[in-house]
């Protein structure tokens, strides 16, 4: 087969899976979601569990080991069948607390500790490095089988940069579909659904070549079965030991590698799809292992003693001329170890820019929480971080120089995640564990795995010197890496987990036992543990009033969330009966938002940043507390409740005002009428009685002249009256002329105070003016204007009891409004009766005092309304007070 | 304590429901007991213990699946809750 042929389709492949990448995406956006979210997607996502450790590498550890290789696939069957007690619960927890990676849930779970979410990092970087250079080892490895004669050519030259190029190539498919959006669920549909396709290419390879060999090469299954009956290598016996440590080791691999996490956990659209992987990916790892011992077991036979057992599913149909079937196979790796590296890089980039670039950088820069672009900050530590996965990787695979064999560093990688395996299992069932717990017993696992398995991994003398092997480091020989406490009976990586679980295990309990949670965990513990009592209490706990405008929250969301923000907020608003995009800042409304932006950031810096836009560095124990206890919540109710009844008071207490106002108008109209009849009644009465006496006759000239004036007299007061009701009914119904022009302010006081020194002429008044507030030219109708002041002016003549009666008149300007305030020195208006001056007929003295018609101020009123302006009565100046307010400006608009 | 409210016998659709979810838990507690079966045998060629494997997990497999299609209804009210 030539090289150059490989390499073509292998680049086409490549195109393909870019293809199918971005047909998922865009499906997603436009939200044609039907077959991306089935159940099928999710089960074929979860086979990243198959990397090329599986596709090449359980060939060699089944040539190896025998039967021993299937416990790796074991362990899984038995989680996903037993998905009701765990996978569920950490499906739901996802879910609801919106867990970006196993570092965030981790962090959750413990009072959103970052310093946890780092350490967990830390673990899975350093248990992953490792597993990733194995992926690019094998894609460099079965490059190296078409390009050499020999199939094991390491001399070949390409090998160097085979390597690299992958790894680039890895990196620029990851970030193009890994860092596209930043969303709050952190799911990349892209990623899922070509994960899903190379899934199955790389079942279809690995069963046409297991097929190839079992009816093409072993002639039939009864051969098969015969021959493995048969054989009797040393290393097939079945191992107590590593037969039950194993599948422990992979049933607790299958939960808390990153990767997987990321797929089941994360990546997870529906719960239910959980039924179907329960037995659909148990059934997948299955059809992956049927034929894995059979060609094992012929290329052991066929194949030249040195051939490396781990490329047989290459090397077998190469050697028998297969050249097309080589080809599927080696897709088939291709696939395996680009899936892996792709998701596992993903993870860790999530894990590496949530909890420990971004912490760094908001702690670096607490002013970058209000500032700038907050999203391309995320989006660049997330490209980084990936940038720096596949590179330390690269580097690693560089310098071990790549020699293990593929299981090995597998297994190496699961014992170290299964460190968190006590601080997961425990945090999601047991609510005393606690955050000391987690982190005693992680450091505990990760510090004994370390000395106990990936330290030594590396050969003696390499990093731990043979001497250390011997006899334990500082001659104490209970400590030497591979026989801790003296177990030097054991294999060495179950020693290693034995020891690492079972220490991790008791640091972790003890720790709990020992410490006490504060409340954020205690909160986060009962959350967890109580997944499925209730999703009301998520709301429960969480934010009280805070600090934070709204504005300010929106903008910060919208920075991370982008539109989706707008969204959330708009919904939540409606939620809450309110218009616009602001919704109250109630706990719930900002414990969802805290969840959403975890979904971006992760929990723990959320958590920091909603907290400190709330003015306050951390949220303290007492605030907590507060919110916590049920007292709170019921003082919160009953404060609600209170806020509601006074609310009620107040509308109450309006009505009453209004209901009393009407009663007083009611009996006004009435008065109104009588009123009326009256006012008419009694100049008409004079009027009559003395043109009687005059058509009579026989009176002297003087009394004729006198009772014609008095006659004259009365029909004048009766034309004044009927002047003014028309006057107040033209005003009433807008239907008045205005006659709009520029007026002196001053001049028309004059005039208004010339006029009103009739009335009355005979007391002692005195008007206060100040003429250089005066000087305003007013666009208005003069006429009408003056008419007010002089209303204003006559009735303090009539009214103010003070001798002498002074009247200030006092002038401001203001924004395009006057106002003149009339101020007299009497006694004033008493309040009951401040509400009635300015109604029809209301004299508030005896009528002959006042000698009108009691119809002024009404008219006054309506002209002000006119005017575009008011008359009110100003309380609290001693005096009598009247304010008239009026535009600066009249526009005929208004009139 | 925290469910006052709870019924203390259910209709009989709830209850197949509970005895359902029962089965499902105590499958990986029998598939572990199953796998470690080979261990206890004398030592010998491999082929029988791997068409054992084999069997159980083709049987794990199974009834996990006609498990998943029962637990895959959605609980009804009066149903839910962890047990």
């Amino acid at each position: 087969m030539p090289f150059d042929i490989l390499v073509l389709s292998c680049f086409v492949y490549v195109i393909f899976l870019f293809a199918i990448a971005f047909f998922g995406e865009r499906r997603a956006q436009l939200g044609g979601m039907g077959f991306l979210r089935s159940p099928t997607v999710y089960t074929l996502s979860l086979s990243i569990y198959c990397t090329a450790w599986t596709f090449y590498g359980a060939v060699g550890y089944g040539a190896r080991s025998g039967i021993e290789f299937m416990t790796i696939y074991l362990g899984p069957t038995l989680v996903f069948v037993g998905w009701w007690w765990i996978l569920r619960k950490l499906v739901r927890i996802g879910r609801q607390q919106r867990v970006t990676s196993i570092a965030d849930l981790i962090s959750s779970r413990y009072g959103k500790s970052n310093g946890l979410g780092v350490l967990v990092t830390l673990i899975a970087v350093v248990a992953a490095t490792p597993y990733i250079a194995l992926q690019l080892q094998s894609v460099t490895l079965s490059f190296a089988v078409f390009s050499s004669d020999q199939p094991e050519g390491w001399a070949t030259p390409i090998r160097a940069s085979t390597a690299l190029w992958v790894a680039g190539g890895l990196a620029v498919f990851t970030i193009l579909f890994g860092t596209r959006r930043l969303d709050a669920k952190e799911q990349h549909h892209g990623i899922v659904i070509a994960i899903a396709v190379e899934a199955v290419v790389k079942l279809v390879a690995l069963v046409a070549v297991g097929s190839f060999v079992v009816w093409g090469l072993a002639g039939g299954p009864g051969a098969v079965i015969d021959r493995i009956e048969a054989v009797n290598l040393q290393g097939w016996q079945l191992q107590p030991g590593r037969w039950v440590g194993l599948i422990a080791l992979s049933a607790a691999a299958v939960i808390c590698l990153p990767r997987m996490f990321q797929v089941l956990v994360v990546e997870n659209v529906d719960e239910r799809h959980l039924a179907r992987a329960s037995w659909a990916f148990p059934l997948y790892l299955f059809a992956m292992c049927l034929f894995i011992l059979p060609i094992a077991m012929v290329g052991l036979e066929q194949m030249p003693a040195d051939t490396n057992p781990d490329m047989m599913v290459l090397t077998l149909p190469l050697a028998h001329g297969q050249g097309a079937l080589a080809m599927l196979a080696f897709l088939g790796g291709f696939s395996s170890a680009t899936s892996m590296v792709i998701v596992e890089t993903v993870a860790l980039a999530t894990m590496l820019s949530n909890h420990v670039i971004m912490p760094l950088w908001l702690h670096l820069r607490p002013e970058a929480t209000r500032s700038a672009d907050l999203r391309g900050g995320i989006l660049l530590a997330r490209r980084l971080s990936i940038i720096g996965v596949l590179g330390l990787g690269l580097a690693y695979y560089r310098l071990s120089g790549g020699s293990a064999a593929l299981a090995a560093m597998g297994l190496i990688a699961f014992a170290g995640m299964a460190q968190v395996l006590p601080a997961l299992l425990g945090g999601i069932f047991w609510r005393g564990a606690s955050r000391v717990g987690a982190i005693l017993g992680l450091l505990t696992g990760f510090a004994t795995w370390g000395w106990t398995l990936f330290l030594p991994s590396f050969g003696q003398d390499a990093v731990i010197p043979a001497q250390v092997f011997a006899l334990g480091p500082f001659g104490l020989s209970w400590l030497r890496p591979e026989a801790l406490f003296g177990t030097a009976a054991m294999d060495p990586l179950i020693h290693s987990i034995f020891w690492s679980l079972a220490l991790n295990t008791a640091a972790f309990f003890a720790g709990s036992i020992l410490s006490f949670p504060d409340p954020v965990e205690r909160i986060q513990g009962a959350a967890f543990v109580n997944a499925f009592d209730a999703e009301a209490q998520g709301g429960r706990l969480g934010w009280t009033h805070g600090q934070a405008e709204p504005e300010a929250l929106l903008n910060l969301a919208q920075r991370i969330l982008g539109e989706e923000a707008l969204t959330f907020f708009e919904t939540e608003a409606r939620a809450q009966g309110k218009e616009g995009y602001l919704p109250d800042m109630t706990p719930a409304f900002l414990t969802e938002l805290e969840r959403r932006l975890a979904g971006s950031l992760g929990a723990a810096t959320a958590h920091a940043m909603i907290s400190q836009l709330f003015g306050r560095a951390t949220v303290t124990v007492e605030d907590l507390m507060a919110v916590a206890s049920e007292a709170a919540q019921i003082a919160e109710y009953s404060a609600r409740l209170e806020s509601n009844q006074t609310e009620l008071t107040r509308t109450a207490r309006q009505l009453r005002e209004v209901n009393e106002k009407l009663t007083q108008l009611s009996v006004q109209k009435d008065a109104f009428l009588s009123q009326i009849s009256h006012e008419l009644r009694t100049p008409m009465t004079s009027i009559r009685a003395f043109s009687e006496i005059l058509t009579e006759g026989d009176l002297p000239a003087p009394q004729v002249a006198d009772y014609g004036r008095i006659i004259h007299e009365e029909a004048k007061r009766l034309t004044r009256l009927l002047d003014d009701l028309l006057d107040l009914s033209v005003l009433e119904n807008g239907a008045v002329q205005l006659n709009l022009g520029l007026a002196h302010l001053g001049e028309l006081l004059d005039r208004a105070a010339a006029v009103a020194s009739q009335t009355r002429p005979d007391r002692a008044f005195r008007i206060e003016r100040d003429v250089t507030t005066e000087e305003i030219y007013l666009r208005t109708d003069a006429d009408r204007l003056v008419q007010v002041f002089i209303n204003l002016i006559s009735n303090a003549r009539k009214y103010c009891e003070a001798n002498p009666g002074v009247l200030r008149i006092a002038i401001r300007h203001r924004a395009g409004r006057v106002t003149v305030d009339f101020i007299d020195n009497g006694r004033g208006i008493p309040k009951e009766k401040q509400a009635l001056i300015f109604e029809k007929f209301a004299r508030l003295t005896d009528q002959t005092k006042a000698g009108g018609a009691g119809l002024g101020l009404a008219i006054c009123r309506e002209i002000m309304a006119n005017l575009g302006g008011t008359v009110a009565y100003l309380p609290g100046q001693r005096g009598a007070a009247f304010r008239v307010t009026l535009p600066l400006r009249l526009e005929r608009s208004a009139a | 304590m925290r469910r006052p409210r709870q019924p203390l016998f259910l209709a009989r659709a709830s209850y197949r429901r509970r005895r359902l979810r029962d089965a499902a838990r105590l499958l990986p507690v029998v598939g572990v007991f199953l796998l470690m079966l080979p261990l206890l045998w004398p030592q010998g060629g491999a082929g029988s213990a791997v068409i054992f494997v084999f069997v159980v997990w083709a049987l794990l497999i199974g009834f996990a699946a006609v498990l998943a299609h029962g637990l895959d209804q959605p609980e009804t009210p009066s149903a839910a809750g962890d047990d």
